[in-house]
């Protein structure tokens, strides 16, 4: 059934005023215009945080989900070692082992596979976490922590709206690459799957070829695949308060070791962008709330302008209509709870019938899935939007905090294993 | 798991010497009469019973005379450390009585083994070695990997011949049931030892082994797939003969050319084979496209796995004098790959691939990643330094 309405008069009206506001579009920040003081600059892989949940959101991304494919304790960690120290070089900018690409052993398979060479670290960083099948796979304590598991690190329960491909969804252990330039995130993920196989196995992978969220308030809003701005509303690595209190699992919320750490959750998010190209610029703006060209809240003129939904037309129509999905996920309506936004718009081709498989990869980070991220899912079960996008893929994964400057002894996952 | 236990205990006291070996088949000149060489081990081979004259034998020379009593071809083996083929006779009939002279060069605990059938791990039984080790020099050592692994090729061979004409006498006198039997086994001895049969001239392994999907336009369609299809799909054509005779003749051709004296393969080289045929299982036998008529893949697939083994076999003694723990690391690869082919095993031969589904697909070639990893790492560590 569809839920696509006819707009009154009065409703033209208003969406007309808030289009005429929309003057010159902010075009999408360039790699070479980011705060980074450009490509050559590396984001410091060391911290209190790991690097790619605050960083300022690179335009590339490459997401992969592992399976461990070994029962063995040591071999996992064995490998989390190796992943450190190839995943540090190449956010510097260098080779994953020092000689790897061509200063080898020419008989042997180069350690390095190459198709990073000469290109700068352009903004990589490598994020990782841990699955709720990492901790425990069909009843298997695999790795000894199943005690470990916080209660928040569980699968999503089903929403309306899904049609999950499980062989898209989940995963023991999710390497998220980020990067101004394409190659350098594929490289990164290539060379960390390679010396991964016997011990992990990647269960599926996704390409972000373009931001849907700013982090940084320096940043301007991008656009997602269905044209409109994405993020506007964004948590910002400026909001430290916010962060705290939405994004950061502080001390006491669960085991230790994810103490300072934060949960990244996935959905890909199929757009269904044929139905979407046929549908009135109007209608929708209608569906979002916010105007397409400015990405100011309907009724209103400036992108960053408060959400009012009291706003109403001459017939008592709310201008943010009462589907909007800016007003069913917005945090009012969602006792205040916020989330970290840094998704990603994929393509992947085009399906059998010819309609282009593309939409939102979101990620979010969050202090808690439970507080922070399954309410607002659960809103938007009456979202107009759902007309047009449907979830196919799914995952929750807790990220350990950083890894110190100079403390030479730790790893990904060394606060959990050690 | 292949590795018996007490071979395992054998080969850790082994670790780091070298083993060598040095066979001849049915060329047994009698032993120097001053020195008290072991006596001649009689096999009875049957289908369900391989018995062994003795167990023990001593440093040197070791000769075994294996008659073959049962109803089935049989071969057999001796095993030493990480599966390395020692030596090995294949193919012998029901009746016949061959003979194998292995030199087993480091004390040690060996395994021997009867293949009635000449499929699965065999029935083994330990072979205990006493006496003074047979040092070999580093040059020697190489030398020793490319003797050792030609003579496997040469082996192989010689069983390829003989499986494939029984294949193509089936084609020839139209019985198609039998020679539907024998083409998974005829293809056995080609995809153990493929790599070598793709470093020929004038196209030798495409004449062979060409896929339908491979071919060019204007290219004849010949080999072993070629009629395949002819078995299993479009029926015996007018010229299914003459395909018979030339595939008889192509393998041949590879015989001949394993065999003569120009025919060299060094220790990189099967190092690098030992990669390709594991290349060849993800390449094409994961997704059911090398024998897409028949669906006999994993019979390819386990005939690439052990010709791969094999061939790391053979440039083991450099590998574990260089690097030890990345033998072990192979050896339980090799052992997990097994054991998942096992889980697929139907009587003599596996079940059809288009009964295997997607999901134990998937770990098939996860199975197969985790090889190649290690085996992919022999070769920059045998090279010659």
């Amino acid at each position: 059934m569809s839920r696509r309405r006819l707009f009154g008069a009065a409703g033209v009206t208003a969406a007309v005023v808030g289009a005429a506001g929309a003057g010159a579009l902010a075009g999408r920040a360039s790699a070479a215009s980011t705060t980074f003081g450009g490509l050559d600059q590396p984001v410091p892989f060391r911290g209190e945080r790991q690097a790619g949940i605050i960083t300022p959101q690179q335009d590339r991304m490459h997401f992969a989900a592992f399976d461990v494919t070994t029962d063995s304790r040591d071999d996992v960690i064995a490998l989390l070692q190796q992943w450190t120290e190839m995943a540090e070089r190449m956010t510097q900018g260098k080779d994953a082992v020092k000689d790897g690409a061509i200063g080898g052993n020419p008989y042997a398979p180069p350690d390095d596979t190459g198709e990073a060479l000469g290109l700068p670290a352009s903004g990589l960083t490598l994020t990782i976490g841990f699955g709720p099948s990492f901790f425990e796979k069909d009843g298997k304590d695999r790795f000894g922590i199943a005690a470990k598991r916080p209660a928040g690190l569980a699968d999503l329960p089903k929403f309306t709206n899904e049609i999950l491909d499980p062989a898209k969804c989940g995963g023991d252990i999710c390497i998220q690459a980020c990067a101004h330039d394409p190659q350098v995130a594929v490289h990164a993920v290539r060379n960390l799957a390679r010396v991964g196989f016997g011990t992990v196995a990647v269960k599926y992978s996704q390409l972000g070829f373009g931001r849907t969220s700013s982090t940084t308030r320096e940043q301007s809003t991008p656009r997602n695949m269905l044209g409109f701005k994405d993020g506007t509303n964004n948590l910002k690595a400026e909001d430290t308060g916010a962060l705290d209190k939405n994004v950061w699992v502080a001390p006491g919320d669960g085991p230790d070791w994810l103490a300072g750490g934060t949960y990244l959750v996935t959905r890909r998010i199929r757009n269904r962008i044929e139905a979407w190209d046929r549908t009135t610029l109007l209608e929708q703006e209608r569906v979002i709330g916010r105007q397409k060209g400015s990405g100011a809240p309907n009724g209103l003129t400036q992108e960053f302008e408060q959400l009012n939904f009291d706003l109403v037309d001459d017939k008592n129509t709310p201008l943010i209509d009462v589907d909007a999905h800016v007003r069913l996920v917005n945090p009012d309506h969602v006792g205040g709870v916020k989330m970290l936004r840094r998704g990603y718009n994929f393509t992947d081709g085009s399906d059998g019938f010819g309609h282009l498989d593309a939409g939102l990869f979101f990620i979010a980070f969050v202090r808690s899935p439970t507080t922070n991220f399954i309410p607002v899912l659960a809103q938007m079960s009456g979202d107009a939007l759902n007309e047009y996008i449907f979830h196919t893929g799914t995952a929750v994964f807790a990220c350990p905090p950083g890894l110190r400057e100079g403390d030479s002894s730790a790893y990904w996952g060394s606060t959990l294993f050690g | 798991m292949k590795l018996h236990p007490s071979l395992a205990i054998g080969a850790a006291a082994l670790a780091g010497l070298a083993l060598t070996s040095c066979q001849a088949k049915e060329e047994a000149k009698p032993a120097d009469p001053g020195k008290s060489a072991p006596a001649e081990i009689t096999v009875n081979a049957s289908d369900s019973a391989c018995e062994l004259s003795g167990t023990e034998g001593a440093t040197g020379a070791n000769t075994f005379v294996i008659t073959n009593n049962g109803n089935k071809v049989t071969e057999f083996y001796v095993y030493g450390e990480g599966e390395r083929v020692m030596g090995e006779v294949e193919n012998i009939s029901p009746g016949l009585q061959r003979k194998l002279i292995v030199q087993l060069g480091e004390p040690g605990t060996y395994q021997t083994a009867c293949k009635p059938g000449m499929v699965g791990d065999g029935m083994r039984a330990d072979f205990k070695v006493t006496g003074e080790s047979v040092k070999i020099d580093d040059e020697g050592k190489f030398k020793e990997a490319s003797d050792s692994y030609k003579r496997y090729v040469n082996s192989q061979t010689d069983a390829l011949i003989g499986a494939t004409q029984v294949f193509v006498e089936a084609v020839k006198k139209g019985d198609i049931s039998a020679a539907k039997a024998q083409y998974p086994i005829a293809r056995t001895y080609y995809e153990r030892i493929e790599p070598v049969a793709e470093s020929f001239p004038d196209d030798l392994d495409p004449r062979i082994d060409l896929r339908e999907a491979d071919l060019e336009p204007g290219q004849k369609w010949t080999g072993f797939h070629r009629l395949e299809k002819d078995l299993w799909v479009t029926g015996l054509q007018p010229d299914t003969n003459a395909m018979a005779d030339q595939l008889m003749a192509d393998v041949k051709e590879l015989d001949a050319g394993v065999k003569s004296p120009d025919y060299k393969i060094d220790s990189t080289q099967i190092a690098g084979g030992a990669q390709g045929l594991l290349d060849e299982v993800s390449a094409s036998k994961i997704t059911g496209e090398e024998d897409i008529f028949s669906h006999t893949d994993l019979w390819d697939f386990k005939a690439n796995v052990e010709g791969s083994q094999t061939a790391v076999a053979s440039v083991r003694p450099i590998l574990d004098e260089r690097n030890a723990d990345l033998g072990k690391k192979v050896d339980q690869r090799f052992a997990e790959v097994e054991a998942l082919l096992e889980k697929y095993r139907q009587g003599d031969g596996f079940i059809s691939y288009d009964k295997v589904t997607e999901p134990q697909r998937q770990e098939l070639s996860r199975a197969i990643d985790a090889l190649s990893k290690e085996v992919s790492q022999v070769q920059g560590v045998i090279a010659p330094k």
